[in-house]
């Protein structure tokens, strides 16, 4: 019996990473718009969910595989393209107006989805060899769960290396410091900023994609997946990317535990980590006194 | 950073983008109020036409629309025409409730449809029975509409949850197994319906191996999945809806679980399996109604009819649920020749529905004592693909008649008290 | 006109369009209960903007206080007592002290990250509201529960089945709760709130105890949000979880935003036009959604200000 637990509490520890490697890519998009502008993006569900249909639409064009690329890109467009004309505008003023724009975006992308595509949920097929267990014993990790995890894991790495040695990514990550300063000395903000709404907005639309393949593709799918995001930025602290990673992961494998030993938990553990980080450090595990205050 | 980097004024351009844009919804929207007319008999609907439900709302929808616009077409109720006021409960209970006031109260309704989720249909139920509006709740499960919570001017189409678990238990256990592990979504009707299909099985001398409660919204069930996998049962029966059951599905697929565990569950709509992969549709389940009945009386005209106003699409249970309700009030309505809430409905108990509404080889009646109809369960097998046509994914292999499924009326925990 | 006979003008105008609401809503094509619903949420919005217009704090998840509220004043009418007052008692304090124990903690944070916060705090409760069945009836709501006559000495009156009377009823509980917030407001505390919206360093600067202010401010708003609510649940003969639920709370910071954060009133009219609205888009399209979606955008691009606030500058330039 003990044996089995231990087995059980192994396998639920991995399936808990896996789970938190989803969570983390969502929650690093929202914390790089979070971080340089200063705006919760709210409306990132809805654009993971416009994501995950242009997957599904484009996929008997160009296969999984030409979707998984396409659908990114486009949605990144459709992100830039939103920043540019609505998001912008609320740069610098209250984060007030930002939430509630977003808020507003959320709504028209959830009801915009359901008029294109319908309120019926939609059937996204995965590769045939993805989808299946990798070996019996350890069945729960299937080719597209390894698979995931090596796109977020490529994903982050790229986004660590392109925010350290390009000069973009310098400037992105000086901007959150302090972007009046970065501005003054030259450098293009409001280019600065759609760029890497552009990159967060890619990672939602990614996101999308992976989602599609494991959950049911439908309008309303991307609330749900918010709340974890935002749990993950917290625990780990707001201005921080490496906190946002480790947030999300410590999330996953906590429900991922949780879910052994006290099911109906599984999902307050991530509110009670919460809480419980706030009490003891309530910058967050990474965040810095001062960041964003 | 206090200061906007820029302030660019909103072009006239963007503006006109932005109307355009609403242009076009308002186009892309489907009105759903028909024409005001002066002398008309209103009838009002209150479904979750957004929001997680909205798939199953739409298609009632449809079934409401099509018996309006046949009602009208013969001639209406007591000569007058249906005018249908349509209204959106958002799937959330105070606006549930604020639309019924507003429908009952301000347009002056003479009978309510809805609402498919059972929190906001016993919420509107209080409100209609304070009103004396009689009531068919279409599509909500919850046993306590027509239970412990029944009105007297309140009837239900849809099954309640034990009439769903009394349809497949006793196949499942003799065919497919003793051991059964359940995944539970963790709410009302989750647990009613687990209550319901343990007490069956416990009642066949059979075991649980566990209850894996979930939350409604999970979108990852592997936790749960590993857990029941280790408790090796016979059976798994996966009792999450919606969207939660097409998550679970598709992850039971991946992990290869209905190759080593039989999958079953109680209630199962096309909306669902359509939305699944076709690896995913496995399991034995029961449909309220299914749109392939070879030879009985009248189905194959009611899908023709409703496909040309569905854009192809093949009426789904839920399609049915409409239709039959409004088709149920229009009948007694006319039979009786009164609009008023307490003779309607009274004579809608042991109403006995004709066979080109009922649309099943069974009688199906509504019972006298709790309010509920008596409607058939399909029960079979999900098929991957649909051979004859794509949106053929269940094989029915029998159809038990509600009252075989339904416990006795002294069972149900229901009173009618009418009004004096 | 001077400025004070402007506001006499308008506080008259405000309340006598309230007190004679079930005459005139009938001919614009409102009803009775439309009224009760507004003046509630209105309250709400009120409350919310008491934390946002005045001291300057966004809480993104005040819903959470409002539901607990509407819970706490069922719980005590199902389980407890058959009392309405008593029920508003109750929920008021469920309400009032969870939401200033839970102050205590995040008070320090600031911006967007206190919205995050109070977002995932008020997430919480509406997590507990729905899980915890066998308490509150989860997703099926709590039920059944009714509002009770009120025992007035004199008479008693039914306000469950009278529409009128209750909407009364719903207006005096609504006049306390708007006395005791411009109250709190003219009082030095008041002043001291508006210091810290306007200038925090400075007040800290001046010795103020910024964190105990804004800590109290966030505790009475959530006091008035947990009346709010307690009223919402004798509204409905119902609490569900949805009332906790963030996308509740930012219908309540919309309605703030719309009618004028930084008036007293604003929210109010905020209230009765978002509720009004929705309500008739909702029964044209199915796809209201997108227009309320639309509206929002609209408003933060072009009426930052809210309704009352471009009037007053209006008036005052």
């Amino acid at each position: 019996m003990r044996d089995r637990m231990i087995q059980l509490l192994l396998f639920n520890v991995t399936n808990g990473l896996i789970i938190g490697a989803f969570y983390v890519l969502m929650a690093i998009g929202l914390s790089l718009i979070l971080n340089l502008s200063n705006v919760i993006n709210f409306a990132h569900g809805g654009f993971l969910v416009i994501g995950g249909y242009i997957a599904y639409t484009l996929e008997p064009y160009l296969g999984f595989w030409g979707a998984l690329v396409a659908s990114p890109f486009l949605t990144a467009i459709i992100g830039l393209a939103v920043e540019r004309l609505l998001i912008s505008r609320v740069y610098g003023r209250d984060p007030l107006y930002g939430l509630l724009l977003t808020f507003g975006l959320a709504f028209v992308f959830e009801d915009g989805t359901r008029i294109i595509w319908g309120a019926q949920g939609k059937p996204f097929t995965i590769p045939a060899f993805l989808s299946q267990p990798l070996s019996n014993e350890f069945f729960f990790i299937t080719g597209y769960r390894v698979f995931m995890v090596a796109m977020v894991t490529v994903m982050i790495a790229l986004l660590f290396l392109l925010l350290r040695f390009t000069r973009a990514g310098i400037r992105i990550r000086a901007g959150t410091l302090d972007l009046e300063t970065v501005a003054v000395l030259g450098v293009n903000a409001r280019a600065l900023r759609s760029l890497n709404f552009a990159v967060g907005i890619f990672l939602a639309g990614l996101s999308g994609v992976l989602a599609g393949g494991q959950l049911g593709l439908e309008p309303t799918m991307g609330a749900g997946l918010l709340m974890p995001s935002f749990i993950a930025i917290i625990v780990g602290g707001v201005g921080s990317l490496v906190g946002t990673l480790v947030g999300g992961l410590l999330i996953g494998v906590a429900s991922g535990v949780t879910a052994v030993i006290l099911p109906p938990a599984s999902e307050a553990i991530m509110y009670v980590l919460m809480a419980v980080v706030l009490l003891v450090r309530p910058r967050g595990l990474f965040g810095e006194e001062g960041m964003l205050t | 950073m206090n200061r906007p980097y820029h302030a660019a004024p909103l072009s006239r351009r963007t503006i006109l983008k932005a109307a355009a844009a609403a242009g076009v919804a308002q186009f892309a929207a489907p009105f759903v109020i028909t024409a005001r007319a002066a002398d008309t008999v209103k009838v009002g609907m209150i479904d979750p036409f957004t929001g997680v439900y909205a798939a199953v709302a739409q298609n009632e929808l449809i079934g409401v629309k099509f018996a309006a616009e046949q009602v009208n077409a013969q001639g209406g109720v007591l000569g007058r025409q249906i005018e249908l006021l349509v209204e959106d409960s958002a799937n959330d209970v105070g606006t549930g409730v604020e639309k019924a006031r507003k429908l009952i109260e301000r347009d002056g309704i003479q009978f309510l449809i809805g609402d498919v989720n059972s929190a906001i249909a016993l919420a509107i139920a209080q409100v209609s029975n304070e009103k004396k509006v009689l009531h068919i709740v279409s599509g909500g499960h919850t046993d306590g509409i027509t239970g412990k919570d029944c009105h007297w001017n309140v009837y239900r189409v849809c099954n309640t949850t034990k009439m769903e678990a009394n349809s497949v238990a006793e196949l499942l256990f003799n065919k497919y197994g003793k051991k059964w592990h359940f995944i539970t979504p963790d709410y009302a009707f989750g647990h009613t319906l687990q209550e319901a299909a343990v007490a069956d099985l416990k009642k066949f001398g059979g075991t649980m191996t566990g209850n894996e409660l979930t939350p409604l919204g999970t979108s990852d069930f592997s936790a749960y999945l590993i857990k029941a996998r280790a408790a090796n049962p016979d059976v798994l029966l996966v009792l999450p809806q919606g969207s939660d059951m097409v998550n679970c599905l598709k992850q039971i697929a991946q992990f290869g679980i209905e190759k080593q565990i039989h999958v079953a569950g109680l209630q199962q709509e096309l909306e669902s399996l359509e939305a699944m992969p076709p690896e995913a549709r496995v399991g034995i389940w029961m449909f309220e109604w299914y749109w392939k009945q070879p030879g009985v009386e009248g189905v194959d005209k009611f899908v023709a009819d409703i496909r040309k106003r569905s854009g192809g699409k093949v009426p789904t249970a839920r399609t049915w649920f409409g239709y039959t309700s409004l088709m149920s009030f229009a009948l007694v309505a006319n039979r009786e020749k009164t609009l008023d809430g307490v003779k309607l409905a009274k004579a809608l108990g042991d109403f006995e529905l004709p066979a080109d509404v009922k649309l099943q080889p069974n009688k199906c009646y509504y019972r006298k004592g709790d309010h509920q109809l008596m409607t058939s369960s399909f029960v079979g097998q999900a098929l991957k693909e649909g051979k004859s046509d794509p949106e053929d994914l269940f094989q029915v292999d029998s159809i038990v008649a509600g009252d075989k499924t339904s416990p006795p009326e002294s069972e149900t925990g229901c009173t009618l008290q009418w009004p004096a | 006109m001077s400025e004070v006979n402007r506001k006499l003008a308008m506080l008259a105008a405000i309340w006598a369009a309230l007190i004679l609401a079930p005459l005139w809503m009938p001919l614009v094509g409102g009803y009775t209960a439309l009224g009760t619903r507004v003046m509630v949420l209105g309250l709400a919005a009120m409350s919310v903007n008491f934390l946002l217009g005045f001291t300057g704090v966004l809480s993104f998840g005040h819903a959470a206080w409002f539901g607990l509220g509407a819970y706490g004043c069922g719980l005590l009418l199902k389980f407890v007592a058959l009392s309405t007052p008593l029920g508003l008692l109750a929920g008021t304090l469920l309400g009032g002290v969870m939401g200033g124990l839970l102050g205590a903690l995040i008070v320090r944070r600031r911006g967007v990250y206190f919205a995050m916060v109070t977002i995932a705090f008020g997430q919480v409760f509406y997590y507990i509201a729905f899980q915890w069945s066998s308490l509150t009836g989860g997703d099926d709501g709590l039920r059944p529960f009714y509002r009770q006559p009120l025992h007035l000495g004199v008479a008693t009156v039914d306000i469950l089945h009278d529409s009128t009377a209750f909407y009364y009823f719903v207006l005096v509980c609504f006049a306390f709760a708007a006395a005791a917030m411009g109250f709190i407001l003219r009082s030095p505390f008041g002043r001291t709130m508006l210091a810290i919206r306007e200038n925090e360093r400075r007040a800290r600067f001046l010795g103020i105890p910024v964190e105990m202010h804004i800590w109290i401010a966030f505790t009475l708003s959530c006091f008035f949000m947990a009346f709010a609510g307690s009223l919402y649940a004798l509204v409905n003969n119902f609490a569900d979880p949805r009332g906790l639920h963030y996308s509740q709370s930012g219908d309540f910071v919309m309605m703030a935003v719309l009618g004028g954060m930084r008036t007293f009133w604003g929210p109010l009219l905020g209230a009765v036009v978002f509720v009004m609205l929705q309500d008739y888009i909702s029964s044209i399209t199915i796809n209201w959604q997108i227009f309320i979606g639309l509206f929002y955008v609209a408003c933060v691009l072009f009426f930052p200000r809210g309704v009352l606030g471009i009037l007053r500058r209006k008036a005052t330039t």
